[in-house]
């Protein structure tokens, strides 16, 4: 079939032979010779299926399908599918038909009307993958709901630009449905209408699953067990149970199709599929973390107990042989520890019959091994060929109650393939059914080759291994989730947070600072010493206590002795009055504190805050803070944060809790810069990690800002102000207390959206000097 | 004497043995040299004290140290009665005078101020001031002081202080090997061998996760309460969970990690 041709011969004079193709052919009215050439064989399916109702539906639909305009393929994409969707959702065409055909008229009423080839073409597949009516009807709303979602318009009235992702959406549909449920789909679905909406070739990319954030989604809302989710169970797993530890490397299963990788481990560490579904093996249901477990029992039993074998003396299938017999002795000294596991094993090891394959016209040696490797396993075994019996005999007889070793199973493979080798071994045709055993790794650790190998072969690419990574100067980012309140989940690792030492500069500028404020110094003096830990408090009037209080007993005893009832609680006890606070400052550092304090706020004789920067008042006001807390003896950081797009959050780091309030923090204080953004989240996040890893009875993040969340990337001002609050909601989980103090005027609009009711707004911004360090004592008094 | 009958040591505890510690401790207390036992919680420390304070036959006062423990808790307070002010002494006085061991357990938890009264006792000078009674005691010739802690799972703020420390002989005990560990849960539960191993095997395992999420690992302690409640009739799975998981930890992968354990021990 030649597309783009337009063909000048009109089909609709061809003639069949079958007086019942004829008559649909003429029924269907349709002058595409492409169609025409496979007409008849599309009929004898379907008539094969349909009684003549069905027929009359079919060719009607096909017929409406024809005359759409939009050349001979989306018809024949219909006629050879049809039959083929209505037998994989359970036979009945009827609530179905209707449901495709509205599809169809909504694409050619929209400017979509190039999608509908795709759609019809993976719509078999989606079928056999969906298997039930309803469960197409969903697909369908989905796809729908995207075109109406993502259809562009010019004036809001009518949609006048295709929707760039759908025919992208129909192409990965059937991919997308064997990693996804239809609610994942639509999940995913409805994450790349929110983002990309506005952005056809981000869009495009998204919906083709080219963009990171596409894939990452599909990882997310993936059926199964999730590595992930499961990988601190399975370090500690690996821990407790064999005393191993080794680094776990998932690698993906969503995007390989040719190739389905095996687990397998080298000395970069072990590497496990990215998920695993719940198996349902013959001897029961077992759970996807139960898998990941056999999986690293096994390649444990590996490291413990496998040698290295030359691979150069064997054959291919010698070599197949010695691998199935090394696991299974692996597996039952793995059993000899914990009786348990055989359970596990069997479940998911495959139970092949004994006359599944035919060994006149296949290849059988994987399922001879597979057999083999069962009746190793489990002594209850069906088995009853005499030349496995003997070998399994020969097996335990072997292992004793010692651990053998790799070179005798390797000998006692050599001979049963001897004993047991057929011609049609060499068969290109090789039964597969029911013997692979997943759960085994692929031995390449077993192998020593001398000479390079053509069989060999690695899924890493042994160049990447050799390229080492990039020195850099500054850490890693940190990537941190971000909130999208309006579909109620998080954005995975949406903010990169790059944490870096701040410059410095001199250091006696703040001594100047701190001297220029020497007499607001003197006051916060006089309140520090009050706040001072005192550490022990006497507790009088206890009925019970350590000590007895004298001046208590004895009128109590006078008034005993008068006959009058005596105070019992004549006894004293100590209480230590120990403050216990951790506190971090986080310093807004964004473009707009560069702006001047407004003129005309400022108090005569200041010493003229008139024409300072909000940053140099802000640079007082955190000295002044920070010799305070010294004072008080609070363990206590500074950072700064700006940032550019989310992915450049710079966190900058002024003191860490062990540092002194020494020069070296001061001439980074002094070097205090603002420029960019306020991406408050990712930086509230990233110092929340700090703070609850501290161990402080009360942890309080002080946050100092001139305005809102905002960045250049996020168009929606609402955004960034929710993910703030759902920071402050992960911080207080961690025990961390966030308080905001706003120099922004008009804050009250939203900073109490933001940390509830810990928040205050100055007014007064020239103030800040001598508030900043009156309301820390007022929050841990 | 009848005072001091009762803080003896009547019937043998049941004590196996580690290592060289039973002649060690004899050596030591016959200088009367004060002892510090070490080690995590319910490998045996308590149940040693109290063997050796059978086997030498000496009177044995118990102290459980906690936080809210003050010197007078130790030393002895005045109390109220009809007539005016009584003083009453302390479970360490009562040791100094009687001539008896005195058994600190788990010293750390009371605060180091508390834990500075013990010192006179525990130099050449062997004498307890109590400066409240304006008393000297002259210790008894029998007196020893023992005391024990946890170096493992305790915060940096409960250390004992240097001079303390610097004050002792010290013993480290840890959990038995297996097969010792074994014998010691078939005699205290009278289980079979084997089910005994099995036991002791599963709290290895939690072992192997100190410092990954656990504080401690599985105590000998709590093995030998799995293996009676199994003696009683309970069923071995179940019986591990209460006694050998639940109790250790209340994380949940950790949990599932040990049940997982605990079901492929069992065949």
């Amino acid at each position: 079939m030649v597309t783009g041709v337009r063909q000048v011969q009109d089909a609709r004079s061809r003639s069949y032979a079958h007086p019942q193709v004829q008559t649909a052919w003429l029924e269907l009215d349709c002058g595409f010779p492409a169609v025409a050439d496979v007409f008849e064989e599309c009929i004898d399916t379907a008539l094969a299926s349909f009684d003549a109702a069905q027929l009359d539906a079919y060719l009607e639909a096909a017929r409406f399908i024809g005359k759409l305009g939009r050349g001979p393929e989306p018809l024949l994409a219909f006629l050879e599918e049809w039959p083929a969707v209505v037998a994989a959702a359970s036979g009945d065409q009827e609530p179905l038909l209707p449901q495709v055909m509205g599809a169809i008229r909504a694409m050619q009423k929209s400017p979509n009307s190039k999608a509908i080839t795709p759609f019809l073409q993976t719509l078999a597949a989606i079928a056999r993958r969906l298997q039930s009516a309803e469960q197409i009807e969903l697909y369908i709303d989905i796809a729908l709901n995207l075109m109406q979602r993502t259809s562009g318009s010019i004036h809001g009235h009518h949609t006048t630009f295709p929707s760039p992702g759908l025919p992208h959406f129909f192409d990965q549909a059937p991919r997308l449905l064997d990693l996804l449920s239809t609610a994942g789909l639509r999940n995913w679905t409805d994450y790349g209408i929110r983002n990309y909406a506005s952005h056809p070739e981000r869009q495009e990319d998204y919906f083709r699953l080219d963009s990171a954030d596409s894939r990452a989604v599909v990882q997310r809302e993936r059926h199964g067990t999730l590595f992930v989710d499961v990988e601190r169970p399975l370090d500690l797993y690996l821990r407790a149970l064999w005393r191993d530890s080794e680094q776990l490397v998932p690698y993906s299963t969503a995007f390989d199709e040719l190739r389905k990788p095996i687990p397998y481990y080298d000395r970069l560490g072990m590497r496990v599929p990215d998920v695993y579904d719940d198996a349902h093996g013959p001897a029961g249901l077992v759970s996807g973390l139960d898998r990941y477990r056999a999986v690293l029992a096994h390649m444990v039993g590996h490291r413990r107990w496998s040698g290295q074998i030359i691979a150069d003396n064997y054959s291919p299938f010698q070599r197949m042989a010695v691998e199935f017999f090394e696991d299974c002795r692996i597996e039952t000294l793995l059993m000899r520890e914990y009786p348990g596991l055989r359970r596990v094993f069997l479940a998911l090891h495959p139970l092949p019959g004994e006359t599944e394959c035919d060994p006149e016209t296949t290849s059988c040696l994987r399922h001879r091994l597979a057999m083999l490797s069962y009746a190793l396993l489990d002594p209850k075994h069906p088995y009853t060929n005499p030349q496995l019996l003997e070998f399994v005999a020969r097996f335990h007889e072997a292992l004793g109650d010692g651990v053998s070793s790799t070179r005798e199973m390797a000998d006692l493979a050599l001979s049963y393939v001897a004993r047991t080798r057929r011609q049609s071994d060499q068969f290109a045709k090789v039964h597969f059914d029911n013997t692979v055993i997943d759960y085994r790794d692929d031995n390449r650790h077993l192998w020593q080759y001398i000479e390079d190998s053509d069989d060999e072969e690695f899924f890493d690419d042994p160049d990447k291994q050799n390229r080492k990574p990039a020195e850099s100067q500054s850490l890693p980012p940190r990537r941190y989730p971000e909130w999208d309140a309006a579909s109620q989940t998080y954005r995975p690792d949406w903010a990169s947070v790059y944490e870096a030492l701040h410059p410095s500069g001199n250091a006696a500028d703040i001594d100047r600072l701190l001297d220029k404020h020497a007499v607001l110094a003197k006051r916060l003096k006089r309140l520090l010493d009050l706040l001072k830990p005192q550490d022990k408090v006497r507790i009088r009037y206890q009925e019970e206590g350590s000590d007895l209080d004298l001046d208590v007993a004895i009128s109590s005893l006078i008034d005993y002795k008068s006959g009058v009832a005596p105070d019992p609680r004549i006894n004293m006890s100590h209480r230590t009055d120990g403050r216990n606070i951790d506190v971090l400052l986080l310093l807004d550092l964004s473009e707009s504190l560069n702006q001047k304090v407004p003129e005309g706020t400022h108090r005569a004789g200041d010493g003229g805050t008139a024409g300072q920067t909000v940053l140099e008042l802000s640079q007082e006001a955190v000295s002044l803070l920070a010799w305070a807390i010294d004072c008080l003896g609070d363990p206590f950081a500074i950072a700064g944060f700006h940032s550019n797009t989310r992915h450049e959050v710079r966190y900058q780091h002024i003191k860490g809790f062990s540092e002194r309030w020494d020069d070296g923090v001061k001439a980074r204080l002094a070097a205090m810069q603002a420029g960019w953004s306020t991406r408050m989240g990712a930086a509230l996040r990233h110092a929340g990690h700090y703070l609850s890893a501290r161990k402080a009875d009360k942890k309080i993040l002080l946050l100092l800002t001139d305005g809102e969340p905002a960045d250049v990337d996020v168009t929606d001002p609402g955004h960034l102000r929710e993910d703030a609050r759902k920071a402050v909601e992960e911080l207080a989980a961690k025990g961390v207390t966030a308080f905001c103090l706003s120099l922004d005027p008009k804050a009250d609009d939203y900073v109490r959206d933001i940390f509830g009711k810990r928040w205050r707004v100055l007014d007064r911004i020239e103030r800040l000097p001598e508030t900043l360090p009156t309301l820390y004592m007022e929050l841990t008094r | 004497m009848s005072n001091k009958d009762q803080y003896l040591v009547r019937a043998e505890p049941f004590y196996r043995a580690q290592g060289r510690e039973v002649e060690l401790y004899e050596a030591a207390y016959a200088a009367r040299l004060p002892v510090m036992l070490k080690g995590p919680t319910g490998c045996g420390k308590s149940r040693f004290v109290e063997y050796m304070a059978w086997k030498l036959n000496k009177p044995l006062i118990t102290v459980a140290c906690n936080e809210d423990m003050t010197a007078s808790d130790l030393v002895g307070r005045y109390l109220l009665d009809a007539n005016g002010t009584r003083w009453l002494d302390g479970p360490l006085t009562i040791a100094a005078r009687l001539g008896a061991i005195c058994y600190l357990d788990e010293i750390v938890e009371a605060r180091q101020d508390t834990t500075v009264v013990i010192h006179p006792l525990t130099d050449h000078r062997r004498v307890l001031p109590l400066d409240k009674k304006g008393e000297l005691i002259e210790a008894h010739p029998d007196f020893q002081l023992v005391i024990s802690y946890n170096p493992g799972y305790q915060s940096l703020m409960k250390d004992l202080k240097q001079s303390t420390k610097q004050r002792f002989t010290a013993f480290d005990f840890d959990y038995p090997e297996a097969a010792l560990e074994t014998q010691i849960v078939v005699t205290e539960s009278g289980v079979d061998a084997e089910l005994a191993a099995t036991l002791v095997k599963i709290a290895q395992t939690a072992r192997n996760l100190k410092g990954h999420g656990l504080d401690e690992g599985i105590s000998t302690r709590l093995v030998v309460y799995a293996a009676t409640l199994i003696g009683r009739g309970v069923a071995p799975q179940d019986a591990c969970r209460m006694a050998m998981v639940r109790p250790i930890t209340d994380d949940a992968d950790i949990r599932a990690t040990l049940d997982h354990a605990v079901d492929a021990s069992f065949p």
